[in-house]
C-alpha cells in the first residue's frame, strides 16, 4: 500500500472520479445561470440601437458560419483526444489536443478580428445599449474559450511530463466537459445574436 | 500502466458517437444559417426554423458529446440540468416579459 501515493488512492476509490465530474457539472450549470443573465440582458436591449447600427447592418453571417465550424471541429477533435486517452496513447492525445487548441485559437482570433473591426468603425460597446450587450455576451463566451485554451495548454504540458496518470485523466475529462459545454453556449449565441440579428 | 478505472458513463463516448454528433451538428448549423442567408422563407417560418435547429443541436451536443442519456449514472446530471433550465426560463422569460410590458406602458 505504501507504494501508492495518497492522492492516487483517493482517486482509485470507487466512484470518486464520478463525484468530481458531477461537481464540475454543477459548476457548468451555475455558469449557465451566469450566461442566462447576460442573455436576458441582451434580449431586453436587443432593439436599443440609440440611432446606431442594427445587427443586420453589422454582421457577416458567412464569417460567423466559419467561426462556428471551427468550434465544432474543435469539439470533435477534443472527443478524439479523449478516445485516444482511453486507449492509453499519450502521443495521440497530444496530437489531438494540439489540433483542438489550434482550432479554438482560430475561433478566438476570428472573434478578436470582428471586435477590432467593429471598434475601428466606431461601433464599439459605447455606441449603444445594444452594442454593450453584444460585446458583453459574445465577449464573455470568448473569455471562457480563452481560459479553456489556457487550461488545454496546461493539460498538454501535464500529459507530456506526467503521462496519462489517473489525476491527469480526470482533469482531461473535465476539460472535455468544459469544451463541449462552450460549444452548446455558442449554439445559443449564434442563434440569438447573429441569426436573429440578421433577420 | 493502464488506467481504465473510469466507472462513470457521463463523458465517455465512442468514435461513432462523436462522428454522428459532429455530422448532425454541421447539418443543423448549415440549415439554420441557410434559412437566414437564403431569405427563402417567411420571417416567422425562419425564426421557428432557427430555434428548432438550435434546440435540436443542443440536444445533439448533450447526447453525443456530453453523453447524457437515460442511464442511472447520468440521472443526477440531468436532474441538475432540468433545475438549471427552469431557472434560465424564469430568468430570461421573466426579464423579457417584464421589460416588454414596461416598454409598452412607457410609450
Amino acid at each position: 500500500m505504501s507504494t501508492h501515493s495518497d492522492t492516487a488512492e483517493v482517486f482509485e476509490e470507487h466512484g470518486t472520479a464520478g463525484h468530481q465530474e458531477f461537481g464540475f457539472w454543477l459548476y457548468l450549470m451555475s455558469d449557465l445561470v451566469l450566461f442566462s443573465a447576460i442573455f436576458a440582458t441582451f434580449a431586453v436591449l436587443s432593439e436599443s440601437y440609440a440611432g446606431g447600427p442594427t445587427g443586420a447592418e453589422l454582421f457577416d453571417l458567412s464569417f460567423v458560419f466559419i467561426e462556428t465550424m471551427l468550434l465544432l471541429l474543435s469539439s470533435a477533435a477534443c472527443g478524439m483526444a479523449i478516445l485516444a486517452m482511453h486507449a492509453g496513447k499519450d502521443s495521440r492525445v497530444l496530437q489531438w489536443l494540439a489540433l483542438t487548441f489550434l482550432l479554438g485559437l482560430g475561433f478566438i482570433a476570428m472573434e478578436l478580428h470582428e471586435f477590432q473591426l467593429l471598434i475601428a468603425e466606431g461601433h464599439g460597446p459605447g455606441r449603444s445599449a445594444y452594442l454593450s450587450a453584444f460585446f458583453t455576451l459574445v465577449g464573455t463566451h470568448g473569455l471562457h474559450v480563452a481560459s479553456g485554451l489556457v487550461w488545454m495548454a496546461v493539460m498538454m504540458y501535464q500529459v507530456k511530463t506526467k503521462g496519462l496518470s489517473v489525476m491527469v485523466q480526470a482533469r482531461m475529462m473535465r476539460l472535455s466537459m468544459f469544451w463541449h459545454f462552450l460549444d452548446i453556449v455558442w449554439v445559443a449565441v449564434f442563434t440569438v445574436v447573429y441569426l436573429m440579428g440578421a433577420l | 500502466m493502464k488506467h481504465t478505472s473510469h466507472s462513470t458513463g457521463a463523458t465517455t463516448g465512442s468514435l461513432k458517437s462523436y462522428i454522428t454528433g459532429f455530422i448532425l451538428s454541421v447539418v443543423l448549423t448549415a440549415m439554420a444559417f441557410g434559412a437566414v442567408m437564403s431569405e427563402a422563407l417567411a420571417p416567422r417560418v425562419t425564426i421557428i426554423t432557427i430555434f428548432t435547429a438550435a434546440v435540436l443541436q443542443i440536444l445533439v451536443h448533450l447526447y453525443y458529446f456530453l453523453h447524457l442519456n437515460s442511464s442511472s449514472e447520468a440521472r443526477w446530471n440531468i436532474l441538475a440540468m432540468i433545475f438549471t433550465v427552469l431557472i434560465m426560463a424564469l430568468f430570461v422569460g421573466g426579464s423579457i416579459w417584464i421589460m416588454h410590458n414596461l416598454n409598452i406602458r412607457m410609450m
